[in-house]
């Protein structure tokens, strides 16, 4: 699986007074397996590229290309494509719609041609993945919490099986809790399920946790493309940009201005505290070393 | 795609036209459709041409937006043309086939042209020089004494306008929902009617769902601002007549008794 951005450009409302070039000469390549985080101020084209992964929005000029396939050429089934690069909107919870949870995530496979039985099937592995209670299925959507809901709709997208999962913003509204539920789940699909994963993101410390490779978009163009550690490096660009690194990044740089040789490139909890306990270990075994001379 | 779409067409511009009581225009453009089926003859067509287009010259909008108007009403003016032409019975100037021309299918078919245009055009300056909620405003005080016969006219001026303001807003909800279905492989372009159909319920449902919700938010919204009705609301922006509109008043009025006079000159 591979998808290849060339040179994509896209404009709004072209040749109106509302005309805005929301993506300038984009040049991506996403890999099998990737677990892709997307960060960019609000306008900078992160949904607007998303949107072109699965050929809903279709680019002003530049190629796309879905394992070496131009999705742009004249026999190319678009359809086919979206059931391929399953994409999560923001709050995909207003787009339920069935009677019942179970029949809408049935929804998507049934649309890609599966029968009822093999639909069923689908949805009833999907179900199982997002971790929705059974007790839940036969009833209709709208009787559910908000973090329910979201899962249901996950679901949805997951049940047509897709070989990429792009998600925009999943955690949006979401307590602390029901956000570290959808990320683990989202982490989890990409473990098992050798899924690649896109992660569109608002918040640092999500992207830190989780991405391997992490993307930033600035007025429509790719400013950096790398692992996070690589990326929020370049924190004080970041905040040029509208972002910021996340706040354990911060918290390093001030420790280390005050003399303590914490690692400043730490982006995760994790890394932050093993890094302040090596220091502080040095500084302990030194301080020790020369207290017994 | 969708948000291209721009509800009511007004163009903002500093004119005469455009300063005046949503009122005064209401009232001007019932009397000026009035006088377009009452006009007869070349003067009075003289006279409503002049007033037309006196008034378009006041409002400052470009001619170009006032055409746009007349795009949509082509078809109807080609088959009125038509049915004039060929339908009416009289002395025959030309024919072919089992088609006659006449005089008067010629002359009924040209001032049926012209006051079809006349009304498109008349009426596209009032909702280019009006803005929707200035229409609503206008309309909720004029028919204020309809309250005597227990009309709610305030609660119908108020649903007028959240419904204009909540156009746009469900036109974007439209298209999220669309596209959220969209990437769920649903199709809305192919099948035959039924198919088309039922292939909207997947837009149509979670719609609906969102207009309730966003429906019972603004309530609550309301309810936490004090909105009680219409009763001792005052208006942040109230309608007050000025000197301009009783010229508009009166200058309505002349030309109005002219044309009726022109009749008399036919």
């Amino acid at each position: 699986m591979s998808i290849i951005l060339d040179k994509v450009n896209y404009v709004y409302s072209e040749k109106t007074a509302y005309e805005i070039q929301a993506l300038k000469d984009i040049n991506l390549k996403i890999n099998d397996g990737e677990f892709i985080g997307i960060i960019g101020h609000t306008g900078s084209g992160k949904s607007t590229l998303i949107q072109h992964l699965n050929g809903l929005v279709k680019a002003s000029s530049g190629g796309i290309y879905y394992n070496g396939q131009d999705i742009y050429d004249a026999d190319y089934k678009l359809k086919d494509l979206r059931g391929k690069v399953g994409l999560v909107f923001q709050y995909p919870e207003h787009q339920l719609f069935e009677t019942t949870v179970f029949a809408d995530v049935c929804f998507g496979p049934r649309n890609r041609g599966l029968s009822r039985k093999d639909s069923e099937l689908k949805a009833f592995t999907a179900l199982r993945s997002v971790g929705l209670s059974e007790d839940y299925w036969y009833r209709s959507p709208f009787e559910l919490s908000g973090g329910q809901k979201r899962r249901t709709a996950i679901a949805g997208v997951l049940a047509m099986e897709p070989e990429v999962l792009v998600l925009d913003e999943p955690t949006a509204g979401l307590d602390p809790k029901g956000r570290d539920e959808i990320l683990d789940l989202v982490a989890k699909l990409h473990r098992e399920r050798q899924m690649t994963v896109i992660l569109v993101s608002h918040s640092m410390e999500d992207v830190a946790k989780y991405v391997q490779r992490l993307i930033v978009m600035n007025h429509g163009s790719v400013l950096y493309d790398g692992t996070p550690a690589e990326v929020f490096a370049h924190y004080r660009e970041l905040e040029e940009v509208g972002l910021a690194a996340p706040q354990v990044t911060y918290l390093m740089h001030e420790l280390r201005k005050r003399g303590i040789p914490a690692n400043g490139v730490a982006t995760t909890l994790e890394e932050a505290k093993q890094s302040i306990m090596q220091a502080f270990s040095e500084k302990y075994s030194e301080q020790k070393a020369t207290h017994w001379q | 795609m969708l948000r291209d779409i721009t509800i009511g067409q007004y163009y903002p511009a500093d004119s005469v036209i455009h300063k005046l009581d949503p009122r005064t225009k209401l009232m001007a453009t019932m009397i000026y459709i009035l006088s377009l089926f009452i006009f007869r003859g070349l003067a009075g067509f003289a006279a409503v041409t002049l007033g037309l287009f006196l008034v378009i010259l006041l409002s400052k909008v470009p001619i170009g937006y006032m055409v746009k108007g007349l795009k949509a009403i082509v078809v109807i003016l080609l088959i009125t043309v038509i049915f004039n032409l060929f339908l009416t019975p009289g002395e025959t100037l030309v024919s072919f086939w089992k088609l006659r021309i006449t005089e008067e299918g010629l002359r009924n078919a040209a001032f049926m042209t012209v006051r079809l245009i006349y009304l498109i055009l008349g009426s596209s300056i009032l909702t280019l020089t009006t803005t929707p909620n200035q229409l609503t405003d206008g309309l909720e005080k004029s028919l204020r004494p309809l309250n005597k016969i227990r009309v709610p006219v305030h609660e119908i001026a108020m649903m007028m306008s959240i419904a204009l303001r909540f156009i746009p807003i469900l036109i974007e909800e439209t298209d999220k929902i669309m596209k959220a279905q969209l990437a769920r492989g649903a199709d809305f372009e192919s099948g035959n009617l039924v198919k088309k159909a039922k292939a909207m319920v997947p837009l149509l449902v979670p719609l609906f769902i969102s207009a309730f919700r966003r429906a019972n938010d603004l309530a609550l919204a309301m309810e936490a601002r004090c909105y009680n009705g219409g009763d001792g609301r005052t208006k942040m922006k109230p309608l007050k007549y000025k000197g301009a509109d009783a010229a508009a008043y009166l200058l309505a009025a002349v030309y109005f008794a002219v044309v009726i006079l022109l009749r008399s000159f036919m």
